[in-house]
Formats: C-alpha cells, sequence, structure tokens
C-alpha cells in the first residue's frame, strides 16, 4: 500500500516537473525571436512640437529599462527641444508637469538628429539601403529572428505622415518598405505604433505577413495632447503615450502582460480619440504575445553542458621584427598632432578669381542705366 | 476676301503644324525623356531560378576489410552503385540527394592500419594512407569479431572523414553479395546521415525559401542558436572584474586565442572570415544578485535568472567594429571577493560543470572562481593567472554551438571520437559546407527574385548598371553553384555560393533603389495639368474649328451640289 502511494506520488511528480519543463521548452520556442529592436522616430521639429519629442524619449526609456541596450535602438529626433532657447531649464526635457520627469538624461544616444530625421533615411533604415560609410549605429541590423517595434509620433493626416514640416510619408509607401523588409527576412515579427492624428490611416495599407499595429486615433479623429506645464508653457505629452507609458511602467522583465492588456491603453473616456489596433496579419494569438516580446529584451539562454579538453600549452606570440626594428615605439597623442604649428598659422593666400556673376551683372546693369540716361556717345570715351 | 481667306488658311495650317509637331515631336520626347533609367536584368534566367531544385552529392568509399567477404564475393567487388532519393519541399523546391558508393576490398597497407589495438589510432594511421577530398566519407567494413571496437558500439566515426562499420552478426556465414550489400545498407544510410548530411538539415537550411512548420524541437533549437550564414563574423572576448581592489586578473588572451581559437578559425576559412579582439571591463556587475546556498557553501546562480544578466552587461560591452557583420561576445567573469565562489544550478538544482552559459545568437558567459588561488589571509589585491585552457576549453565548445556545428545525440551504437584540439572534425567541415551551401543559394535566390518582382512592380525605380552588373553576377553564381553541387564538388560550389550572395545581397542594398516615387494620381495631375493645359486649349480649339469649318464647308458643297 506505501508502495503504491509512493509510486502514485513519484510519477505525479515526475509528469509535474516534466510538464514544467515542457512549458518552459515551449516559451523557449513559442515568441521564436532571439534579439530585440526598436525604431523610435519623432518626426517633429520646433518648439510647440515640444511633447513630440517628449514622446518619443518616453518611450525611450521604458524601452531602455526593460533590457534593449542602445546599439538595438535606432533614435530619430529633430532634438532641438532640450538646447532650444526659448526652454527655461537647458539640457532637459520632461514629460509629466511640474517637471517630476527628465527623460533626456545624460545618457541618451540619438542616432539620427536635427535635419537627418527625413523619410528618406526612416525609409533607408527600415529597408537597410544605407551607403556603406554608415556607422554600425545608424543600422537596423535585425536578421530573421528579431522582433522590432516601431513607434512614430507627430502631426499627420490621412493616409500620410509629415516629417518636419517639408515631407511626408505615405501610408502605401510605409506597407511597401515593411513588405521589403518581409522579403529581406530582416524582422520576425513587427509592432507598429503610431501617435498622431488619424493614425489608423497608417496601417490601413499593411499587407506583410506578422505585423501587429496600434495608433492613437481613427480616420478622421484628432490625436489629443495631454496636459501643458505653465512653467515650460508648452504642451508635455500626448495622451496616448502617456497613458501607454503608465501602462509600461508596470511592465518590468519577467512580467507576464499580454498584448490584450495594450490594446486597453487609454480608452475613449481617457484618450477622447479611439485607439484602434489591427491583428489580422499577425500569425499568433495576440493574447499569448507577451508585452517583453517587443518592448523588452529577454534572452534565451542555453546552459554549456559540453566543454573540449584542451591539451597543449600556449605558445608565447612573439613580436617579429620588421625592418630592423625590436621595439614598436608607444605613440602619444600630443606627438602626432603638430600643435604649435596650427596655433601660430599664419592666415593663407586667397588665390585671385575673376569677379563672379553677380558683380558682373551688377556693374552691367549700372553701366546700361548710365548710357541710356545720357546717350550713348559717351561709349566713345570707354572704347 | 481672299485675303481673308488666305489669312485663315494660312492660320489653319498654323495650328495644323503646331499640332503636328507637339504630337509627332513634342510626345515622344516628353515620354523618353520622363522614363527611368532601367539598365535590362535577365528577368528569364532569374525567373528559372525561383523554382530551385538542388541536387547533392556525396561520394562514399566503402572498403571491405579481411574477413568480412568471402573470396567469391571478392572477384565481384569493386563495384560502384548509385542512389537517388528525391524529396519535394514545397512546390517551388525540391531536393535529391545522390550518393555514389564505391565498394572495393581494403590494401595490405590498409589492414596493417586496421590491426592497430584501438579505433583512435586505427583512425590515425588510416588518415595517413589517404587524404579523403572535401565532402567524400570512406567507411571501413571490420569483421564481427574485431576488437577495435567495444562491444555494444557498432560503428566508430573518427575525427576525420572515416568511419569504422562492423558488420552484423548475421553475415556471418557465407551469403551472397547482394544479401550482404542489403544488410550493409541501412547502417551506411545512418552513418551518412550524421556525417555527411541529414533531410532535416538541409530543410532547416532551407528556411529563408521556405518557412516550414517546426518539426522536433531539437532542430528549432539548433536553428534559433546558430548565426546565419554572413561572409564574416566578429569575435570578442571580455574579461569583466566587477572587484579589481581584490582581485588583480591577467589573462594571456593573445597566446590563448592563437593556440587555441585560430586553428578552429584557420579550418573554417573556407566559411566565413573571422575577426577576433578582447577586452576588460572593470567595475561591471552582474545584474543578478547570487543566493548563499549553505548546504554547499557557495553562491548560486538559478538558471532561471540568468536570462537576465545578458542585458546589464551588453549596455557597457561596446564593440569596434567597423563592418555590420554579426558579433559574437564571449565573456569572463570573475566573482567579486564577496560573492566568491559561484556557481550556476540547472533547474534540478545540480552544479554544472562548465559553469558557463550561452545564448542563441548572441555570445557566452563563463563564471571564472578564484577563491583557490589565494588563501583566506591573503592580502588584497591578488594577483591571478587565469587558467586559460580550461576557459578556452569552455568558450571553443560555445564558439561551436554558435556557428552552427550540430550537437544532436548520434544514434545508439554511434562512438564518436573526442573532439580534437583543433575543435572540429572534418565530417563536421563538411557537414557545415553543405548546409552553408544550401543555406547560401536558397537566400541568394530569394533575394534575386525578391529584387526582380520588385523592380518589376514599381515601374519608377531607377535600375543603374552596377545593379544589372551585380544581378547578373549573382545569378551566374548561383548557376555555377548548383552546377557544382550536382557534380560532387563542395569546395567550389560553397565559394560559388558565397559569391552568389554577396553579389545578390549588394545589389537588393543598393541605396540608389530606395523607392520614394509613389505619386498618387491627383498629384500627377496636379503637376502636368498646368505645364500642358495652357499649351493644349488654344491647339485644341484651332483644331476643332478646322474641324467644324471643314465639316460646314462639306455641307454647303452638298446643298449647292443639291
Amino acid at each position: 500500500m506505501k508502495t503504491l502511494t509512493l509510486l502514485g506520488l513519484l510519477s505525479v511528480y515526475s509528469l509535474a516537473a516534466s510538464n514544467r519543463i515542457h512549458n518552459q521548452a515551449a516559451q523557449f520556442f513559442s515568441s521564436g525571436h532571439t534579439n530585440n529592436w526598436a525604431v523610435l522616430v519623432c518626426t517633429s521639429r520646433f518648439w510647440f512640437n515640444y511633447r513630440h519629442v517628449a514622446n518619443t524619449l518616453s518611450v525611450y526609456r521604458s524601452v531602455k529599462r526593460l533590457g534593449i541596450p542602445d546599439s538595438h535602438i535606432v533614435l530619430m529626433l529633430a532634438d532641438d527641444m532640450a538646447c532650444n532657447h526659448r526652454n527655461p531649464k537647458p539640457a532637459t526635457v520632461f514629460s509629466h508637469k511640474n517637471m517630476e520627469l527628465n527623460v533626456y538624461g545624460d545618457d541618451v544616444e540619438v542616432d539620427y538628429r536635427g535635419y537627418e530625421v527625413t523619410v528618406e533615411n526612416f525609409l533607408r533604415v527600415l529597408t537597410g539601403r544605407l551607403p556603406p560609410s554608415t556607422p554600425r549605429s545608424k543600422r537596423l541590423l535585425s536578421d530573421d529572428r528579431s522582433n522590432i517595434l516601431i513607434y512614430l509620433t507627430g502631426h499627420g493626416g490621412n493616409g500620410f505622415l509629415k516629417f518636419q514640416d517639408s515631407e511626408e510619408i505615405s501610408n502605401v509607401e510605409l506597407a511597401d518598405a515593411f513588405e521589403q523588409m518581409w522579403q529581406k527576412r530582416r524582422y520576425n515579427e513587427l509592432l507598429f505604433i503610431i501617435d498622431t492624428c488619424q493614425g489608423a490611416s497608417m496601417y490601413e495599407r499593411f499587407y506583410s505577413p506578422n505585423l501587429m499595429a496600434l495608433a492613437s486615433s481613427q480616420v478622421g479623429e484628432d490625436s489629443l495632447s495631454h496636459q501643458p506645464d505653465l512653467a515650460i508653457g508648452v504642451h508635455l505629452m500626448d495622451r496616448y503615450t502617456f497613458y501607454l507609458l503608465e501602462f509600461l511602467e508596470d511592465i518590468h522583465p519577467a512580467s507576464k502582460a499580454n498584448m490584450n492588456d495594450l490594446f486597453k491603453v487609454c480608452p475613449k473616456s481617457q484618450c477622447v480619440s479611439t485607439p484602434g489596433h489591427r491583428t489580422d496579419l499577425f500569425l499568433r494569438d495576440p493574447g499569448s504575445v507577451l508585452i517583453t516580446d517587443f518592448f523588452g529584451s529577454v534572452r534565451k539562454v542555453e546552459l554549456t553542458m559540453e566543454t573540449i579538453n584542451l591539451t597543449g600549452t600556449i605558445v608565447q606570440v612573439e613580436q617579429s621584427a620588421v625592418n630592423g626594428e625590436l621595439e614598436k615605439e608607444t605613440l602619444t597623442y600630443v606627438d602626432q598632432l603638430p600643435v604649435s604649428e596650427i596655433i601660430h598659422q599664419k592666415p593663407k593666400q586667397k588665390d585671385w578669381h575673376p569677379p563672379d556673376g553677380f558683380i558682373l551683372g551688377l556693374w552691367t546693369l549700372i553701366l546700361m542705366v548710365f548710357f541710356k540716361t545720357y546717350g550713348i556717345k559717351h561709349l566713345k570715351h570707354i572704347f | 476676301m481672299s485675303g481673308i481667306s488666305k489669312e485663315r488658311k494660312r492660320g489653319q495650317l498654323a495650328a495644323l503644324s503646331i499640332a503636328a509637331v507637339v504630337i509627332i515631336v513634342g510626345v515622344p520626347l516628353w515620354w523618353k525623356t520622363t522614363e527611368t533609367y532601367r539598365a535590362w536584368l535577365p528577368v528569364s534566367q532569374i525567373k528559372e531560378l525561383d523554382i530551385l531544385q538542388l541536387q547533392l552529392s556525396a561520394d562514399v568509399e566503402v572498403v571491405f576489410a579481411r574477413g568480412t567477404v568471402t573470396p567469391e564475393q571478392q572477384k565481384k567487388v569493386p563495384l560502384t552503385l548509385t542512389q537517388d532519393d528525391e524529396h519535394i519541399v514545397d512546390e517551388n523546391t525540391s531536393l535529391r540527394y545522390k550518393y555514389e558508393t564505391k565498394y572495393r576490398t581494403a590494401t595490405i597497407m590498409e589492414e596493417d592500419a586496421l590491426n592497430q589495438p584501438t579505433a583512435a589510432e586505427a583512425d590515425l594511421s588510416l588518415h595517413t594512407l589517404s587524404e579523403s577530398p572535401c565532402g567524400s566519407l570512406v567507411v571501413y567494413v571490420i569483421p564481427e569479431m574485431s576488437l577495435l571496437l567495444p562491444k555494444d558500439v557498432d560503428v566508430y566515426v573518427g575525427q576525420r572523414r572515416t568511419a569504422l562499420l562492423r558488420i552484423g552478426a548475421q553475415m556471418r556465414v557465407g551469403r551472397t553479395l547482394e544479401q550482404l550489400l542489403a544488410h550493409l545498407e541501412p547502417r551506411l544510410k545512418q552513418v551518412l546521415q550524421v556525417m555527411s548530411f541529414s533531410h532535416t538539415d538541409i530543410t532547416a537550411a532551407l528556411s529563408d525559401r521556405v518557412r516550414l512548420s517546426p518539426g522536433n524541437k531539437d532542430s528549432i533549437a539548433d536553428s534559433m542558436r546558430a548565426f546565419k550564414s554572413s561572409p564574416g563574423y566578429e569575435i570578442t572576448f571580455s574579461l569583466l572584474n566587477p572587484d579589481p581592489q581584490s582581485h588583480r586578473l591577467h589573462w594571456d588572451i593573445e597566446g590563448a586565442v592563437e593556440t587555441y581559437i585560430q586553428p578552429l578559425l584557420t579550418k573554417l576559412a573556407p566559411l566565413a572570415n573571422f575577426s577576433i579582439d578582447s577586452q576588460t571591463l572593470y567595475y561591471t556587475m552582474l545584474g543578478v544578485n547570487p543566493r548563499y546556498d549553505s548546504t554547499y557553501g557557495r553562491y548560486t546562480l538559478n538558471s532561471d535568472s540568468l536570462a537576465h544578466v545578458i542585458n546589464p552587461v551588453e549596455a557597457r560591452l561596446g564593440s569596434n567594429a567597423a563592418s555590420s557583420n554579426p558579433v559574437l561576445n564571449f565573456l569572463l567573469y570573475v566573482p567579486d571577493a564577496n560573492h566568491s565562489p559561484l556557481h550556476i544550478h540547472d533547474s534540478h538544482k545540480q552544479e554544472v560543470i562548465s559553469n558557463a552559459f550561452h545564448s542563441p545568437r548572441w555570445g557566452g558567459i563563463m563564471v571564472y572562481n578564484v577563491n583557490d588561488f589565494h588563501g583566506p589571509e591573503a592580502v588584497f589585491p591578488v594577483n591571478i593567472n587565469i587558467d586559460m585552457t580550461k576557459v578556452m576549453g569552455v568558450f571553443l565548445a560555445q564558439l561551436r554551438l554558435l556557428l552552427g556545428v550540430q550537437s544532436s545525440t548520434p544514434p545508439p551504437g554511434f562512438l564518436m571520437a573526442p573532439c580534437s584540439s583543433v575543435g572540429l572534425a572534418d565530417w563536421e567541415l563538411d557537414r557545415l559546407m553543405w548546409s552553408r551551401t544550401v543555406e547560401n543559394v536558397a537566400t541568394a535566390t530569394t533575394t534575386i527574385t525578391s529584387l526582380a518582382q520588385l523592380l518589376d512592380q514599381i515601374g519608377n525605380i531607377v535600375i543603374n548598371d552596377n545593379i544589372a552588373e551585380q544581378v547578373s553576377s549573382a545569378v551566374s553564381s548561383l548557376q555555377l553553384a548548383v552546377a557544382e553541387l550536382e557534380a560532387g564538388n563542395l569546395g567550389f560550389a560553397l565559394q560559388y555560393s558565397k559569391e552568389a550572395i554577396l553579389a545578390s545581397e549588394r545589389a537588393f542594398f543598393d541605396p540608389s533603389l530606395l523607392h520614394l516615387l509613389y505619386f498618387p494620381d491627383d498629384q500627377k495631375f496636379a503637376i502636368y495639368i498646368p505645364l500642358f493645359l495652357p499649351m493644349c486649349v488654344p491647339i485644341l480649339l484651332s483644331l476643332l474649328k478646322i474641324v467644324s469649318e471643314a465639316r460646314k464647308k462639306r455641307k454647303e458643297k452638298l446643298a449647292k451640289k443639291d
């Protein structure tokens, strides 16, 4: 009798253990991604668009907190807020009123700043068609097992998004860019969040698989800003992103919250606009997708069970003589730069150039007016 | 009156000639000048590439040792048999495996080699006799009573390209050659699957073309763990010292890399270029607090918490990689004096012997305990020389896994030779070369076909000459690679596949192919109407006037006739 109960207990325990291992293995394989990337874009510039920069920086902070390193984040900002002449608190960008949280900080790494935030650069980053001289930090080096989070904010309209008040990107171009990413297997799954007016129009045209999209407002609706700060004088955040960040504050790297919770963020009562989402292109069920699959970077880890037994001693690496020199000189920076020459330089003699078109045209005009007024007979004094 | 009609005629002629000039000269000129330059692409060849029919050929030599064949059977050997295995993966991809098996008897020198006491020595002396080319195998069939292999082991897989196969008990008394061959066939197939290519490996390598539903968990783990084929890799070794006040660490990384890692990388040179660098980081802690386990008297890290270790460390690692190649990071962490010794425990609370873990497509971390290097009354900081042999053993194993050398368990009855100091057996290299070649070919074909489709779909993209050149070179390299695979020349096939993938990537990612030329129709009208309408309206109106006057005249003529 005792042995029977013991056997029963053992079998139950082993079943539970194998189940747990099976669950862990299932977790390992369910999402299918090994690394995370984030592309965060703020498409506005100028002081009164402070809230868009604050939006983007707050999402950047959350994403970094949850584990994605700077090398895997492509941050595109006009970056003209912190050092703007109108900023009463220079070198800061606040996201809560009463200046609670400085999202600019001292370790923000902006990859595309100022006038580099263009539609062309954005599409180049997404499709990977960058010139060969582009440094690694400005590239999206994702592979077929990367989950990418794309966040766009700014001013938008029905079917387009305005970039820095001078150009626009249409929803067709965006959908084509995602299709090119899919063709080259540059992502495993992609989460697209947009916080602009009529944001839902931007994801209408998507047609590639494994895309999930969220927008802050439907077509015909405006996304509204949250709260102005009277000391700074502008609105600090947009509503949708504000409540999105409140939601993300509760997420930690081991959290099990899923996408269905994210869809409930900022209902109409809080946001005034109706947030929308699109999941028909996504292969997995949104309820099984963790927030940390996109916003965080939880690494899969395997224990190294095998080692290799190495024999033999280490070969000492010898410094080989080059041209008879046996010692390498240690280089010092100051000696390499001819500082004294640079400081005491004389101004360079500029070569003489013939007068260019403007001066010539001006003189021609003056001469013509003179001869018109006083008659052509004065010409003979010249020729 | 006639003057007016002459005037009118001149006017009509002028209007007609202007209309003629506009239509005959202007419209073609406008069409030609607003055309986008598109160089010629070999579209038909690209379409052909869409249907991929790969044939992989392997040469196998089966050598019968003395005692395995009877004299009558020996007369019928030497013999060559070919075997074809066809698999259809999906409607565009099909695979065919061709095994060309040559049977022969052993030479006297080979018999001497097989008379060695152990299998490892036999393997070594057999290798000195002949060098088998890349992609081929030699299987030596030894009699059942041979003492080379232990009792329960039937197959010994050597470090080069040889295997020893023990004949089964049924073949003891004289049977016909056909029965012997039929008996050997399943065993041979198993050996081939282990040592050259198996269907699961090849279909996993085709994952770029075919998104298959996941097979068994091992294959998914393998495909997720290994880096994808790339022309180069960057390897970074980092020493993390969180406690420089207690430990002064010295590691001879240059010598260790030169002795232990470089031979492996030199062997892998046909696959990719490798660049190695190393760094030391101070005051970098692991992001997780280890727990003190009083039963063992040491600090432990649970396997669940390992996943959160990597992120805080990665932010500090930095990299000086100038290319876009994938980076493999190998970290050696020496725990601080307050948390020494530190051991990693798996989910069953068992200690992990290697004290190391790795993350798919990222790299590995090893924890190195130094508390036995000094006594309890040591004066801090203590000078410590790290034992690089042990460390490199672990890193080499992790490097093998991350580069795609499969770690699948061998079938029952197989004995694998222990890993040599190079870290890679020749047949493992062949396996890797096969799967990489297939992967390169699959990736290059999808890249080229999707590029052709993209350029076809979007009529506004400019196709420069250099892109057309790259595409043509990619297509020709692909055709050559497929041909070489069919012929069984693995080395050349890999080289051509690498060229193909480089050319196709360069063509696809050329910066000039950015399509920003989506113009909605209303914008097109908005641009052309102010340009053409003011010019066309007078012409059209005058033409209409001419036509209406001609009609009136004809009516008058008809009326006059009547």
